[in-house]
């Protein structure tokens, strides 16, 4: 059993690397304790598997690797999962996330599982090799290991913003006859008008200005629209009711620009936590483009 | 499973008589402000948006 502390130490820096990427995605996904629970279990398998890598290596146990990829199948099924369960939920939410958004958060939750696993590696790895140093030793330097490996692979996980690639501000709302106008560009016909002086009286809106022609394309993807309103109507809080279709806050792009801009009834008027909220809207992995990576894009982009 | 008509015009409510005609529910009223209401009622029924023509026909399209 001379491995057992390598093991037992790396999994704990898996498990706890898990914990913290749970902490952290508190805010902007659903979470229940037993979500919570469910997810600290996979981790933990995740974590154990990453840390009897080290010894099975060292032994030639390369039998033992091939778990891997049955491990690697089960984690998978985390994001069939967690893809399935909130497409389910979809219609019992006020405003839709939208399928792209689902995908995105379902792949980040199978991501995680492999990041517990290569937290505990690198944790086994750095124990295995401090195991000459004494006892004290090679805990602290495993569990260092550890830290600096779930902070660095955090870190490279985290993807912008909307706040990163495009600039935010309020615009204005108007409406022309019964379309309701945000910043020059035409969202929707508003038959009633109750509802139009309401849209008047309480609605905020922003327009988000792309800063380059990769964000351009990037925020002319239908999903990323549909994630903005979603973020957005759940980090302020929406005003309006079930079925009540003309208060569904929108997200409607300009042709011309590329720019999107956004109205929505808050349930309480705060213009800087609206803008707040917009600008930290994650930009969607499968919304991103560049364009000016290709040829193409770049004689576009000196053309206008 | 749910079958939900969208994208369609659900009801029709005008006060113009000769303007429409078709398919779908048509409902005639006197004025105004009976138009409003009638597309109140019938777009918390259908749970859908109210759309103004801007000829005096107001119609029920659920999204």
């Amino acid at each position: 059993m001379q491995y057992l502390l390598t093991i037992v130490v790396a999994t704990f820096s898996g498990l706890m690397a898990r914990l913290y990427m749970l902490r952290r995605d508190y805010r902007q996904y659903p979470s229940y304790p037993q979500g919570w629970a469910i997810h600290l279990f996979i981790g933990f398998i995740g974590a154990l598997l990453g840390a009897i890598l080290v010894p099975s290596l060292i032994e030639a146990e390369f039998a033992a690797v091939s778990f891997l990829l049955m491990a690697a199948s089960q984690f998978r099924e985390v994001r069939n999962i967690e893809r399935s369960s909130l497409e389910k939920l979809e219609h019992t939410e006020l405003v839709m996330r939208g399928t792209a958004y689902i995908e995105g958060i379902a792949r980040v939750f199978e991501a995680r599982n492999y990041l517990a696993i290569w937290t505990a590696f690198t944790a086994g790895v750095v124990s295995e090799a401090a195991h000459q140093f004494g006892l004290w030793v090679q805990i602290s330097a495993a569990l260092a290991a550890g830290v600096l490996a779930a902070g660095l692979l955090n870190r490279l996980m985290r993807g912008p913003s909307i706040g990163d690639i495009a600039d935010v501000k309020m615009t204005d709302i108007n409406f022309d006859g019964p379309i309701l106008v945000v910043g020059g560009v035409n969202v929707m016909n508003v038959g009633l008008t109750d509802a139009r002086q309401r849209y008047l009286k309480q609605a905020v809106a922003v327009e988000i200005i792309p800063r380059d022609v990769d964000a351009k394309a990037t925020l002319a993807n239908i999903g990323q629209m549909q994630a903005i309103a979603h973020d957005a109507a759940a980090m302020v809080g929406v005003y309006m009711d079930v079925g009540e279709q003309e208060y569904t806050p929108l997200v409607r792009r300009d042709p011309q620009s590329g720019k999107l801009v956004m109205v929505m009834i808050p349930s309480e008027d705060n213009q800087e936590a609206f803008l707040e909220a917009v600008s930290n809207v994650p930009v969607l992995e499968t919304a991103i483009r560049k364009p000016a990576r290709s040829v193409a894009g770049r004689m576009m982009d000196g053309g206008s | 499973m749910d079958v939900t008509a969208t994208n369609q015009v659900l009801a029709v409510i005008t006060t113009a008589r000769d303007r429409v005609g078709g398919s779908a529910p048509i409902f005639y009223v006197d004025d105004f402000s009976e138009l409003e209401q009638v597309a109140v009622y019938l777009s918390r029924v259908f749970m859908a948006a109210i759309h103004d023509l801007g000829n005096g026909v107001y119609i029920i399209v659920k999204h």
